[in-house]
């Protein structure tokens, strides 16, 4: 299979412009700008949905008191908000960067398994068809939570089990044959001269991040398998009746569920460790260390999972054990910090979009990672466990650190990828808009949280009201700020003012070497990356 | 080297790399599953979560420690869809460590069907749990109730010496399930 795919490739280069049109051309592509754009489209798509459900929620959570949807259908809300918004669009559309800019920053002509890359996008489709589908079955949406704790999902199922459960098999196909993917091509396909200590760091997180994909989603393809037999076989796995053990669930899945997040925040952590440098016009500050420092969290990640299971009757070693391990991930991520300020330190700085999302990060995703310390602490955490303090520390951490990261990349390479500037106001209004509703949006949470209102609730007692009212009117405008996005796209990929080969006069990688609108194909014959400079 | 050499080394390079990977999926994918029994091992070894030995105890033969006392509570609670009175004879009692005690535990079926139950015990502190000797326990076999039949069933146990100092109560806990439709098929 693979053989073919490079042969063919080989026979396409004396007629380079020659694609498939329509929608064959999409169907069939095997080249990695064009999955990836696919994968991008896909997450901005699944980002809409999701964030459509999570004004819902916002709508019921406006005012104390049960208006607009049922109790039931407000879980099915949250937890299809969860799922899609972690499975459906931060993963697919770091795959989407990865597979558009990995085999450019290394100098390789496309990923190393084009046809498997083409199987890993389209399989994803299906997969949150099935799962949005459940909503208009009989049983209704799951509506277990994300994280899908037995024995909601098996005794107390509403039917809906083995549909999730057959989505989220897909989902964890299409993520390790992405990974699978990604690995082959850094290992074997970058240029001569591109050691394994001069790539970006963007590809260097996307590995560690491809490893640790290889590792968990495979544990979470095993803990939904036995769901699915737990729910309709009559095994025993977490059912006590039957000799097993309900915690051991949370166990298994928060195995799975830890180093997840890392994964939805280490590619971030490449994408703002590119960008901060280009408009800083200095180097990255201790590379070596970043990429130490990566794959140290990806390590620690595998050993705090019970931080998720501090209240479940952990005996004190645990607790103990947990709580200072956890802590101790504080310390690779405060040295990126670190680094990502002292590259800004003394540069000389501008302030271009790609730029102003990035500080965003690096000073948004420190508080959601100081809220997360918080929650480190056992004994504070029997008080903040399951209450909307939580829902804050996530939502810094995931929505100012991955989304943002991810706007960022998309408006560093949106001239690479269209050949077009992004257009200067709207892009602005996108930045401000977002960056102040989404601060409304959250960070009142942390006091609803301190103050006692637990998540997942669809009523509430009467003194959280203000802060509720406030939450839901940041929802509000931070969901319409991200249609701005929508129209900036749409408007850079019909026409704006042309871009230069390289528009950022500080960057620096293989990808701004060739033209923009970067070339369907590119590097057939490999680049010399011997004179790149070393990082 | 020609290209096409070149091709077929960088090839089999990619084919090498990717059989080292999908094994790497497959056996992460049997790691998830060996986490069950390693779970269990590692809680009877721990005792950790109040799981107690799913076997007979042999009868104590170390002697009994009369210097210190631990009182024993007893509480039980039917699991959901379970239409069976059950509960604990006798809520409290003291022990010596060493000394074996028998208790009953009273269950009547209040249906109108036949009902095969479960009991599934827990001890707190968890810690505890592996110094729990069950000699005889009804939570060892499943128990058949026809429809409004009742029955007194035996626990008989002794609390090991080498149970820590600072334990001072424990706490037996049994939660009774309806395994009638898991037993018949
Ligand atoms: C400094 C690093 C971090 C620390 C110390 C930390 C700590 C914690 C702790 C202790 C909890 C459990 C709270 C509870 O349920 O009571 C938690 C929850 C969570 N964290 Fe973090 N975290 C950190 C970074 C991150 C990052 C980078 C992400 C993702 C990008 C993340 C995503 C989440 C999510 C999604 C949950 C909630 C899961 C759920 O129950 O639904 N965290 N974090
Ligand atoms: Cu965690």
């Amino acid at each position: 299979m693979t053989t073919e795919a490079i042969h063919d490739s080989h026979e396409h280069d004396d007629h380079h412009d020659h694609k498939m049109t329509g929608i064959k051309r999409w169907l069939y592509t095997t080249n990695h700008k064009d999955i990836g754009t696919l994968y991008l489209w896909f997450a901005f798509i699944m980002l809409l949905f999701g964030g459509a459900l999570a004004m819902m929620i916002r709508v019921e959570l406006f005012q104390p008191g049960l208006q607009f949807v049922e109790p039931d259908f407000f879980n099915q809300l949250t937890t299809v908000h969860g799922l899609i918004m972690v499975f459906g669009a931060i993963m697919p559309a770091f795959t989407g960067f990865a597979n558009w800019m990995i085999p450019m920053m290394i100098g390789a002509p496309d990923m190393a398994l084009p046809r498997m890359n083409n199987w890993s996008f389209w399989i994803l489709p299906f997969a949150f068809s099935i799962l949005i589908a459940s909503f208009f079955m009989e049983s209704g949406a799951p509506n277990f939570g994300w994280t899908f704790y037995a024995p909601l999902s098996t005794t107390y199922s509403n039917g809906s089990t083995a549909f999730f459960v057959f989505a989220v098999h897909i989902m964890g196909v299409s993520s390790i044959m992405g990974a699978i993917n990604v690995i082959v091509t850094i290992m074997n396909m970058r240029a001569p001269g591109m050691t394994y200590m001069k790539m970006p760091l963007f590809v260097w997180t996307f590995f560690i991040t491809a490893y640790l994909l290889i590792a968990v989603m495979p544990v979470l393809a095993g803990v939904v398998t036995m769901l699915l037999t737990d729910t309709y076989f009559g095994t025993s796995f977490f059912d006590a009746a039957g000799g097993g053990d309900p915690v051991m669930f949370q166990h298994i899945f928060w195995f799975f569920g830890h180093p997840e997040v890392y994964i939805m925040i280490l590619p971030a952590f490449g994408i703002v460790s590119t960008i901060i440098p280009a408009f800083a016009r200095k180097r990255l500050f201790g590379y070596s260390s970043m990429v130490y420092a990566t794959a140290s969290i990806a390590f620690l990640s595998f050993i705090v999972w019970a931080h998720h299971m501090f209240t479940t009757g952990m005996p004190l070693f645990g607790e103990l054990f947990f709580m200072y391990c956890t802590m101790l991930i504080a310390v690779p991520t405060g040295v990126k910090v670190f680094n990502w300020v002292a590259t800004m330190w003394r540069g000389s700085m501008t302030f271009e979009i790609p730029m102003l999302f990035s500080i965003a990060f690096v000073i948004l995703f420190t508080i959601g990672g100081f809220s997360g310390l918080m929650l480190a602490l056992t004994p504070v955490d029997f008080q903040y466990h399951d209450t909307y303090f939580v829902v804050a520390h996530f939502h810094y951490v995931l929505v100012t650190g991955s989304l943002f990261s991810i706007y960022a990349g998309a408006y560093y390479w949106l001239p690479k990828w269209t050949g077009h500037m992004y257009h200067d106001g709207l892009s602005k209004a996108h930045f401000w808009c977002s960056l102040i509703s989404v601060n409304i949006l959250f960070f009142p949470m942390h006091f609803l949280g301190l103050a006692g209102m637990p998540r997942r609730i669809p009523d509430y007692a009467l003194q959280f009201a203000d802060f509720n009212k406030w939450v839901s009117i940041g929802g509000f405008a931070f969901g319409l700020s991200q249609l701005i996005f929508l129209v900036v796209v749409i408007k850079c990929i019909k026409g704006g003012k042309k871009a230069e080969a390289k528009p950022w006069d500080g960057a620096e990688g293989l990808e701004w070497t060739v033209a923009s609108p970067a070339p369907y194909h590119t590097f057939e014959t490999p680049p010399n990356a011997e004179d790149i400079k070393g990082q | 080297m020609s290209t096409e050499q070149e091709q077929k080394a960088s090839d089999n390079k990619t084919s090498k790399t990717v059989k080292k990977l999908v094994l790497v999926v497959f056996a992460m994918f049997g790691f998830g599953f060996a986490l069950v029994p390693l779970y269990d091992v590692f809680c009877d070894i721990t005792g950790l979560n109040g799981k107690t030995a799913t076997t007979a105890a042999s009868v104590n033969e170390d002697g009994i420690d009369e210097s210190r006392t631990i009182t024993v509570q007893f509480i039980s609670r039917t699991a959901k869809g379970i239409p069976w009175q059950f509960e604990p004879m006798i809520n409290e009692i003291t022990v010596h460590p060493g000394e074996m005690k028998l208790v009953k535990f009273y269950a009547k079926n209040e249906s109108v069907n036949d009902i095969i139950g479960q009991a599934v015990p827990s001890v707190s502190p968890g810690r505890a749990a592996i110094y729990f000797q069950k000699i005889e326990c009804f939570c060892f076999n499943s128990q058949p109730l026809k429809a409004q039949e009742d029955v007194e069933m035996a626990l008989q146990f002794y609390v090991d010496a080498e149970l820590p100092e600072e334990v001072k109560t424990i706490t037996l806990s049994y939660t009774l399930y309806d395994i009638t439709g898991s037993v018949e098929s």
